[in-house]
């Protein structure tokens, strides 16, 4: 009896310890997915961060010699001194791969700061004090989202191009910046939407009942209860920034050369797409393989902090 | 909630006008104008050209001007195509870019749902791992990218499908290609959000009554399950729409594709303002109306959310 009590009795302290957050990172290593996808997400990240120090070459240096060996044709990949081969003007293609992983590593954590910095509080106090807040923050939420993303963002970096923030990193800030600017608001209505749901619910009744701030509500009680689908919708919105990225590159907004964006890279690519395919295939890889990662580690996160979990496999 | 749509409605007009202001000021404020060209005309020329358009009035006269004919229907003239007015460029695409989008959205819904559902009533089976990849095929693959793979199998390779000359229905094959380029990311987009949502209802108590009062499997799927997880999926469903409607102009520059997409890039290169505030304009409308749709279906189908 003692020591089933005692037993009992460390179970309960157990529970106690595993936090939220412990209990979420047991889960997410157990995900194999979620791993690799982490994994790839921190090498990805690494490489853009030492990219410069361990890319062979200058991404925008032209090897005219060894293009000319070549016949002024693409470099083919596993060369002598050029591992995954050059483009058509003699550039070695691993240096501007690299090049291209630093753009999309910075558009991903720029864009999706400016989302959540914008998107939740205005989503959240939409929901909570609704009535007059909830329209006119709406409304707001209406003209942004009413505009054409894609036109925004090249009328935006057609406007400014001029000025030095349209300057800053060879035009890849400005595109950032816009992109950010033009994709908060599905945040806003996500978090809004659940919200609205969870308001009405018993637990809130009972917090606000026992006097507490409507800022503790949200924060505490309503925030930690959208978590799943608003991880799910940062995640997403990840890729959804580097696919924007590359597409404006490969329609020739945003980076400028000799900076190698990867879907300028591909666009580059296309015209040799039958006879030098390795110019279109490793930046889809490079593009394909971040979308994924981004998206198994936001799956894995998803499944690891939904606290409602809890208890279950 | 009649008067909640057309209060909804109504408030599309102030929308609109934000929207039109913005744009007006953002490309009047772009260097350059629509006669500075390649081939540099003389100054005078210019002069002339600027003062036939009405272009050396102060840029507020030029908004009222344009303004007030944009609400009598006339949307100016193009300065890149003097032959045609607005009207006539954007009358002869815009059928052609709603047909593709309107395919593709359905496409994307046909495959995505199911697909989501399938999974998660499987969970962890190999019905879900087969959705699953083909998910992160969708998700990996840029429409840019698939289309010009697809071109490369399809067209250069084994010459199934023609590599352009979309003319709608007249020639099927032709749409097959655009539309599953563009339809592969919703796909993967729907299909994962539906299997999230629908994992998060299998969790819910209202579930675990249903079982324990004996419903049949297959009503508590349909009724019970998809009916409640489809509610989040429906606001991802007005953006991905707006999205295959204005998004398209890489498709159907690839696939040369007779819409309006086309001029969407061009026309801000060109600085040709009547063509850049149609399109706008145009986009911006469409997006509005989908989000009014999309908020009236979200109160149709969870008697949860009420709009007074």
């Amino acid at each position: 009896m003692a020591n089933r009590t005692a037993a009992l009795e460390g179970g309960a302290a157990a529970r106690r310890s595993s936090s939220l957050w412990g209990d979420a990172w047991r889960r997410l290593i157990r995900n194999r997915l979620a791993v690799l996808g982490g994994i790839l997400v921190l090498t990805f990240l690494t490489l853009a961060l030492i990219g410069p120090l361990i890319a062979p070459y200058y991404y925008g240096q032209q090897h005219l010699e060894a293009l000319k060996a070549n016949n002024y044709r693409p470099i083919p990949p596993f060369s002598p001194g050029f591992l995954l081969g050059s483009d058509d003007l003699g550039r070695d293609l691993l240096s501007r791969l690299l090049d291209g992983a630093q753009i999309s590593m910075t558009v991903a954590f720029v864009v999706q700061a400016v989302v959540l910095l914008i998107g939740l509080p205005v989503g959240a106090a939409a929901a909570w004090y609704g009535g007059r807040v909830d329209t006119y923050l709406m409304r707001f939420t209406d003209v942004v989202y009413a505009f054409p993303d894609l036109l925004f963002i090249i009328l935006l970096s057609v406007s400014l191009a001029a000025t030095p923030i349209g300057e800053a990193m060879n035009g890849v800030l400005l595109v950032f910046i816009a992109i950010g600017l033009t994709s908060w608001v599905g945040m806003a209505r996500l978090v809004r939407g659940q919200l609205l749901s969870l308001k009405e619910q018993e637990f809130v009744e009972a917090a606000r009942a026992i006097g507490v701030s409507d800022f503790r509500i949200v924060t505490r009680h309503l925030l930690p209860n959208a978590m799943g689908p608003m991880i799910v919708a940062v995640t997403l919105g990840i890729p959804g920034a580097i696919l924007a990225e590359a597409t404006l590159a490969f329609i020739g907004i945003g980076a400028q050369a000799p900076r190698a964006s990867w879907g300028k890279l591909i666009a580059d690519g296309q015209q040799y797409v039958r006879s030098e395919p390795h110019l279109v295939v490793f930046p889809a890889l490079a593009v394909a393989i971040a979308l994924v990662s981004f998206t198994f580690l936001g799956d894995g996160l998803r499944d690891a902090l939904d606290p409602k979990l809890k208890g279950k496999q | 909630m009649l008067g909640y749509i057309v209060r909804r409605l109504l408030w599309i007009i102030p929308v609109l006008f934000v929207v039109s202001l913005i744009t007006f000021g953002m490309m009047h404020a772009a260097p350059g104008g629509p006669f500075s060209k390649e081939k540099p005309l003389t100054k005078h020329a210019v002069e002339l050209l600027n003062k036939r358009y009405h272009l050396d009035d102060p840029i507020p006269i030029q908004y009222l001007k344009w303004a007030g004919a944009m609400v009598t229907g006339d949307l100016g003239p193009s300065y890149r195509y003097p032959e045609r007015s607005v009207n006539d460029i954007v009358g002869d695409g815009i059928g052609t870019t709603f047909h593709l989008g309107i395919m593709a959205f359905l496409l994307s819904v046909i495959v995505g749902v199911p697909l989501g559902v399938i999974a998660a009533l499987r969970h962890n089976g190999i019905p879900d791992y087969v959705a699953t990849f083909i998910s992160v095929i969708g998700i990996a693959t840029p429409s840019f990218v698939a289309s010009i793979l697809l071109l490369v199998f399809f067209s250069v390779g084994l010459r199934w499908l023609p590599t352009h000359g979309w003319d709608g229905w007249a020639k099927p094959t032709a749409m097959i290609m655009p539309t599953v380029a563009l339809a592969l990311f919703p796909i993967a987009n729907i299909a994962r959000f539906t299997r999230a949502s629908m994992l998060e209802v299998t969790r819910k108590d209202y579930i675990r009554t249903a079982q324990s009062k004996g419903l049949k499997e297959r009503t508590i799927v349909t009724v019970h399950m998809i009916r409640n997880a489809l509610i989040p999926v429906v606001t991802i469903l007005g953006p991905i729409l707006a999205f295959l409607i204005t998004g398209s102009f890489i498709i159907e520059t690839i696939f040369s594709v007779p819409g309006i997409g086309r001029f969407y890039v061009q026309s801000i290169g060109q600085r040709d303002y009547g063509v850049i505030m149609a399109m706008t304009m145009l986009y911006a409308a469409a997006i509005a109306v989908l989000n009014l749709v999309v908020d009236v279906l979200y109160a149709y189908i969870d008697p949860r959310i009420r709009y007074s």
